[in-house]
């Protein structure tokens, strides 16, 4: 193989997870069928956990507040951070959370639907945890690249059309 | 009055691909697979090194040589990559693109009448800019079943007592030939044995697939010390605006290359070589991963030029492939024109690339997957309209 097949399936998903799998195959020198087991074995084995579109938040669902938490905790004497982690973790408006080096421990985005709920989460839910000591909450203004999309796009550059 | 142009300017036959870039150029929404430049930008990580010498203000001359930390860079890279050791203040020389240091070691080599033989099909600029340094160009042929590897044997039945000098291209534009070192070195013997001269352009080399290592003639016993080693940052670095070429030769060589190019250029623009550095010190990484996007197109050009019943050989470098048109009954122009105008689709004719190139057509796949695949699927109409119903 060219190079380490998984890898290589791997960036092809991540770039377009859509990608027909028979183009796929095409561009790695395999069968249609030898993609599809690999990638069903990624699946099986855990390493993908789940697909997901890249959205972009100007044109669909403006309204919704996207905010990064700064969040410092108390771990405990059991199992540190990972139990108030996880119970951080399990609310919906909690799309990543990450135990982070540095000045605080965990690095937690939220979504909600408008300011007001953003805020209510923050101080009703999170703030309220007895581990939670403080937090610090930075709304987002805008997006410029995401998961290794850009959202505002570089202009190509224009090539001439034959050359030597 | 009439201006008469010097005789062996004026003979200089018209590129073959400059005729067909007019029609092109005159269509509108034409898919191009006939551009030999990479379709990326060049790395960000060099272009910002770029942007931050701007602001510090380096913006002068260099040295005629190049910069010096440059050419420490060049030195590194090609004796880790290469396995060849370059003095860097005296054997290296810093040009604007391969195209300017072929021309310079060609016109401080050659006396009028002096023989320099290359292989075909090739480069556009080889044959005419030996013309110009008042050469003698003598093509030899390579062959399709050979995947267009150059044969010792064939080398050595144009060798005369005015041979002075062998230019070499691999992986080479527009066949993606590569070359097998036990085969190389048969013709590094024949260098040796007599006493040639070697212009190599290594320009594609980084860009090899399946794991192939690529191998410069350079490295062969008793070659270094004959060998002009050609090699540019255009291809493998996406940096083909920045004009960055350079010339690795014995110093005596590089002097009197040197005399010309302080005459003629002076020095490459300091933009250009403040990049090649960031991109020589730290570009492997990017490098790697346009090589790996160019490997999965040429698996898919390739599987899908051969499914149209259009015979395509797996280029084992650069990023062009050269299948075979003859099935189809047309020439290549015929070919190429006709695929122009029926389906907006631009190849080039393999004719524009010296003898041997008729009968194939050259697609570049340095162009995103998404023009391919609608290129290809055009391209399989076409060719199958052509059957005679």
């Amino acid at each position: 193989m060219m190079f380490l097949l998984m890898d290589a399936i791997i960036d092809l998903l991540q770039k377009n997870a859509l990608m027909p799998r028979d183009e796929m195959a095409r561009l790695l020198n395999m069968t249609t069928a030898e993609v599809e087991a690999a990638i069903a074995k990624l699946e099986a084995d855990g390493i993908i956990l789940g697909y997901q579109p890249v959205l972009n938040r100007e044109k669909w669902d403006a309204e919704k507040v996207t905010a990064v938490i700064e969040v410092k905790i108390t771990p405990e004497r059991d199992g540190g951070f990972d139990r108030i982690a996880s119970r951080i973790a399990r609310f919906p408006e909690v799309q990543s959370c990450y135990l982070v080096s540095g000045g605080y421990d965990l690095l937690i985005l939220v979504e909600a639907p408008n300011l007001r709920a953003a805020a209510a989460f923050v101080a009703e839910r999170l703030s309220t945890i007895d581990a939670v000591q403080s937090t610090a909450t930075h709304f987002r203004l805008k997006t410029y690249k995401e998961n290794g999309t850009f959202h505002t796009f570089e202009a190509s550059s224009e090539r001439l059309s034959i050359t030597p | 009055m009439s201006i008469a142009i010097a005789d062996h300017i004026r003979d200089i036959p018209r590129s073959g691909i400059r005729d067909f870039f007019e029609i092109v150029q005159s269509m509108e929404d034409v898919i191009s697979l006939g551009i030999g430049e990479p379709d990326f930008a060049t790395p960000w990580h060099i272009r910002e090194a770029a942007i931050y010498a701007l602001e510090r203000g380096r913006t002068g001359y260099t040295s005629n040589l190049g910069l010096p930390r440059l050419r420490r860079s060049i030195s590194d890279y090609i004796n880790k990559h290469f396995g060849i050791r370059y003095e860097p203040l005296s054997e290296i020389l810093v040009s604007v693109g391969v195209s300017e240091a072929i021309d310079l070691a060609l016109r401080a080599l050659l006396n009028a009448g002096d023989e320099v033989i290359y292989h075909e099909p090739c480069y556009v600029s080889y044959a005419p800019t030996i013309t110009m340094a008042h050469g003698v160009p003598v093509p030899v042929r390579t062959r399709a079943e050979d995947g267009f590897s150059l044969r010792a044997e064939d080398l050595e039945k144009v060798v005369t007592p005015r041979t002075r000098a062998l230019m070499l291209n691999f992986p080479t534009n527009p066949t993606g030939a590569t070359m097998e070192p036990a085969e190389l070195e048969k013709i590094a013997a024949i260098c040796v044995r007599h006493n040639l001269v070697v212009l190599t352009d290594e320009i594609y080399s980084e860009l090899t697939y399946e794991g192939a290592k690529h191998t410069s003639i350079a490295v062969f016993p008793g070659m270094k010390e004959r060998t002009v080693f050609l090699h540019g940052l255009s291809k493998a670095f996406a940096m083909t605006g920045w004009r960055i070429g350079f010339a690795c030769a014995p110093a005596p060589l590089i002097e009197a290359m040197m005399k010309i190019h302080q005459y003629s250029i002076l020095c490459a623009s300091i933009m250009g070589q403040d990049a090649a550095i960031e991109a020589l010190d730290r570009g492997e990484h990017s490098v790697a991963q346009m090589r790996r996007e160019y490997e999965m197109r040429r698996n898919f050009i390739v599987s899908a030029l051969n499914e149209m019943g259009l015979e395509c050989r797996s280029p084992r470098g650069s990023f062009y492939v050269f299948p075979k048109i003859i099935s189809t009954g047309l020439t290549s122009r015929d070919f190429c024109m006709r695929l122009l105008q029926e389906k907006k689709v631009a190849v080039v004719p393999g004719p524009a690339f010296g003898g041997g190139g008729e009968g194939h057509v050259r697609c570049s796949f340095a162009t995103a997957l998404p023009q391919i695949k609608i290129a290809m699927q055009l391209m399989a109409e076409f060719v199958g309209e052509l059957k005679p119903a």
